[in-house]
């Protein structure tokens, strides 16, 4: 055991070799049993000795915190976090997705919530035995640490745990799948519909297709077409932003793009689908009730991307006839006032050639 | 509280542990700097220069959050903020979280290992530099048009018809350089831990950290040539005619989003990872045990990179791909949740019987753990890829990756730094200051993010500028709003602190924290060659080891937990 004394320190502070160790000014605490062995010269330095009344009244301050964080502070968080869970209107869908206008909508709200269900057992679990460890194992109640490297059981145990979890989940996602992607038939009081089996169809091929054409940065709805190229010209009916649909009819709607990706989403109907250029994309939805729904491109398009909305409207069939014809109707005597003004302009010369 | 008696024969003077050369000055102070190749100061520079670049990336978050208290409002204009969340998500991912951990790993990698440098100590400086031009080029754009196109440019919107202004180009330029520059990083990294660890350091005791360094390395050098391919496709369809990425000449946007998430999924994991390697360093020095299952973390490491190059298309359950396509990413996305969740489990167990000082370090890695719980399990939310058709680019989506890479990445940086910043600048970090910072970060951070969840399920797509009333999104985005500026004063409490402590922080010393790791056994700051002489390792503790034979020979055995006890110094 070689000792070194006070004297020996400053001669190495003195000498060539000074050190930035040696420049830091030592407190009488600071000082420290040296270990030479045959190996080598290897050295610890304990951490220096803290003020012990200062670090009491520290303690004393931070219980109090404490006290007051566990009396005040949680209570406010949950009355904040209760009343937006219970405030149906201004929270809607505080911990679920939107639904409740589609069948594909309420299948994908029903495996969320079968998710949500194991997760929240995790999550209780896991942050339950994160937050008792951190109380009940400080260093002051808690002096001696319990040296253990691991347990191979429980670890094991835990692996094939959350595989089986997983495991549950995917099963159930597969048996929830086919109510989220296969369109049904439409109810009897649907609009009436004649088979074709062009694009993905429910089983009777009835149904009601629709195309979305999306731009920078609109919606075109052509109706009663499947984005077929002849549609322009054969004056398919069709509109901008609003889609207007009949209620309890199976709606298939086949997706394009003319420029950049967008995506079709109106959350209570479904789920979104993007409309990638060069690709075409199908989706469908069963309107259950008459009602009007919001929705908006999901994926950034430039600049006015938060501008393009689209607005489905579901009314009843019968309404939904007398929209298409009136729609019908605006569009031919429009496109032909644009016919009569062009041969006007063509005939005075004033479009050029 | 140690037992150390105030009699001077018992306790000599310490040895010095490593001795630096102090040559005279031959240049000017900030020359040293430019010029050095010493893996310290570089990893320094990078943590600097990073830590600028998280401020901006904040303040664009800020203005972003900002806009969008309250509905309709007026303060920003589209076009800025489409630039914002740009600049935003592209500072944060490649100037900030990727190359803070190359910070983190410079510093830290030689000292843990008992090595001298870096292996390849120029490459070092250049992959610095290069970072720095990265940063340069991309914020210079500032001066004429920021690309607005997002961080993933997803093109037809990224190609030149619709984003014809420089800034798309100099984004590219971006990646270009910091992936060269994170790439021969990465090739140092993977140099130097196989080839300069101390005698004894074999696979099975390279601290945990060194692991996830080493995937950290090998995950970068798979996913970074691809994003390069990527872009550089993107660059010739911007210039030069090409068009594998526009449909109206038989190009496929959807080859751009496969060839960008096969590098941007190991990206996450890029970017956690270490994180996950300081979150396993700090637990057992702080809970006075050693880790729970060493090699079940090393495992689930490696695991989590294999994964991780086979989930990217969960990124695209929205783009036209077969439904066996979404089925099989499903599955290896929940499968990457069993190595995630060892890890978790392998902490909790660690704290667990433990002995724990509440160090702000400490504070920092167990909010890393509550909060990336939730991320956690979110995710097994969009993995379900009918799930994610409602909650894909939804806000949703942006509060579970923040809760990832904040949790993973962002607290985890803070507790490196609280754990670190003694054996970098020699003195101690104020701890009460430190805490202030932590509950400010931590309730901010929660009251930021997890509102969003709800504003994704009331059917808020992210990246909109602004939104209507009456949609149910107002109150969420506004308390989403306040937490940011919380989150904000918690980043700034830590900033103040780092600046003061400086000059007013206590003492460290070599050991503040009594270390399990190398890096402890050198004087804080350490000298230029680390080491005089490089202890033999003979478990994954080794400081462990030397502090008790230290006790064992010199007899003074402390109380309670023998050389585990523990005294705070604050």
């Amino acid at each position: 055991m070689a000792l070194r004394t006070d004297k020996t320190r400053a001669s190495i502070r003195i000498g060539s070799l000074a050190t930035r160790a040696a420049k830091i000014p030592y407190r009488s605490a600071d000082r420290h049993p040296r270990l030479t062995r045959p190996g080598g010269h290897i050295e610890c330095r304990p951490a220096l000795v803290p003020a012990k009344h200062k670090e009491r009244n520290g303690r004393a301050r931070r219980d109090r915190l404490a006290r007051v964080a566990a009396l005040r502070v949680i209570p406010a968080l949950a009355v904040v976090v209760g009343t937006l869970m219970l405030t149906p209107d201004a929270f809607a869908n505080f911990i679920t997705p939107k639904s409740g206008g589609s069948p594909n909508a309420n299948s994908i709200h029903s495996l969320y919530v079968i998710v949500l269900i194991v997760a929240a057992v995790v999550f209780v679990v896991v942050e339950g035995a994160l937050i008792v460890a951190v109380f009940r194992f400080r260093a002051k109640k808690h002096p001696v640490a319990h040296q253990t490297h691991g347990n191979t059981k429980l670890e094991i145990g835990w692996t094939a745990g959350a595989a089986v979890i997983l495991l549950i989940l995917t099963v159930v996602t597969f048996i929830k799948l086919p109510s989220i992607v296969n369109a049904p038939n439409s109810d009897a009081d649907g609009l009436n519909l004649t088979a074709s089996l062009s694009t993905p169809s429910p089983p009777n091929g009835k149904k009601l297709d629709i195309c979305i054409q999306a731009r920078q940065y609109i919606w075109r709805y052509t109706y009663g077409a499947g984005c077929k190229t002849d549609s322009f010209f054969k004056k398919e009916p069709y509109s901008f932003t609003t889609m207007v649909v009949p209620v309890h009819t199976t709606v298939v709607l086949t997706i394009q793009s003319s420029d950049v990706i967008h995506s079709w989403w109106v959350p209570s109907l479904g789920g979104k689908v993007d409309a990638v250029p060069g690709y075409t994309t199908y989706t469908w939805f069963k309107a259950t009730h008459i009602g009007f729904y919001h929705g908006q491109c999901a994926q950034l398009c430039g600049t006015n991307h938060a501008a393009m909305v689209a607005y489905v409207r579901v009314v009843s069939p019968q309404e939904y006839e007398t929209w298409l014809g009136k729609q019908e109707a605006e569009i031919t005597a429009q496109s032909d006032q644009v016919q009569q003004l062009r041969q006007i302009l063509t005939s005075e010369n004033q479009l050029g050639n | 509280m140690a037992t150390i008696t105030s009699d001077a024969v018992v306790r000599p003077v310490p040895q010095v542990l490593a001795h630096d050369v102090i040559a005279p000055r031959k240049t000017k102070r900030w020359v040293d700097w430019v010029l050095t190749t010493d893996h310290k100061k570089i990893g320094i520079m990078y943590l600097v220069l990073t830590g600028v670049f998280f401020c901006m990336g904040g303040v664009e978050a800020l203005m972003m959050r900002t806009q969008l208290s309250v509905p309709n409002n007026t303060l920003l204009t589209s076009e800025h903020y489409n630039q914002l969340l740009t600049l935003h998500g592209t500072t944060m991912i490649f100037l900030f979280v990727v190359p803070v951990w190359a910070g983190f790993g410079n510093y830290f990698l030689p000292l843990m290992i008992g090595a001298r440098d870096m292996a390849f100590p120029r490459l070092n400086a250049m992959s610095f530099w290069l970072l720095a031009l990265g940063g340069i080029v991309f914020y210079a754009t500032l001066f004429f048009h920021p690309p607005d196109a997002g961080w993933w440019s997803y093109p037809p919107l990224s190609e030149s018809l619709y984003s014809p202004s420089g800034g798309q180009d100099a984004w590219i330029f971006l990646i270009h350089l910091t992936g060269i520059s994170s790439l021969l990083g990465a090739i140092n990294f993977y140099v130097t831990i196989v080839n300069m660890r101390a005698p004894g350091m074999s696979w099975n005791r390279l601290p945990l950290f060194i692991w996830s360094l080493l995937v950290y390395a090998i995950l970068l050098i798979i996913a970074l040539p691809v994003v390069a391919a990527a872009v550089t496709m993107l660059l010739t369809d911007r210039h030069f005619g090409t068009h594998f990425f526009q449909p109206t000449v038989h190009g496929s946007p959807v080859l751009w989003q496969h060839l960008f998430w096969f590098f941007g999924h190991p990206e996450v994991y890029i970017m956690i990872l270490p994180g996950f390697g300081v979150v396993s360093e700090v637990i057992p020095v702080f809970s006075r045990k050693p880790i729970f299952g060493y090699k079940a973390i090393a495992a689930a490491t490696t695991v989590i990179a294999f994964l991780a190059t086979l989930v990217w298309a969960h990124h695209m359950f929205a783009s036209p791909l077969p439904i066996v396509v979404l089925g099989f990413f499903m599955l290896s996305s929940f499968l990457i949740g069993v190595p995630t969740g060892v890890k978790i489990f392998n902490w909790i167990a660690t704290l667990w019987r433990g002995s724990l000082v509440m160090t702000t370090a400490l504070w920092f890695t167990i909010g890393f753990i509550a909060i990336f719980i939730i991320g956690g399990i979110t995710g097994i939310f969009l993995a379900v890829f009918p799930v994610d058709w409602q909650l894909n680019d939804t806000y949703f989506v942006v509060a579970h990756f923040h809760y990832v890479l904040m949790g993973g990445a962002v607290f985890t940086v803070f507790a490196g730094l609280y754990y670190w910043y003694p054996k970098m600048t020699g003195r101690l970090l104020n701890e009460p200051l430190g805490k202030a910072s932590f509950w400010f970060m931590f309730v901010g951070f929660n009251a930021t993010f997890f509102v969003q969840h709800a504003l994704g399920l009331s059917g808020m797509p992210r990246r909109i500028y602004t939104y209507q009333p009456g949609l149910g999104w107002s109150t969420y985005n506004l308390i989403s709003t306040i937490g940011s500026y919380i989150l904000g004063v918690g980043v700034l409490l830590t900033i103040v602190n780092i600046y003061r402590s400086l000059t007013k922080g206590q003492i460290a010393g070599p050991d503040p924290w009594k270390g399990n790791t190398l890096e402890w056994f050198t004087p804080s700051p350490p000298p230029v060659n680390n080491f005089d002489e490089v202890p033999r390792v003979r478990s994954v503790e080794p400081m462990r080891d030397i502090r008790r034979q230290v006790e064992r020979q010199t007899g003074v055995i402390q109380k309670g937990g023998g050389s585990e006890q523990f005294v705070r110094s604050s």
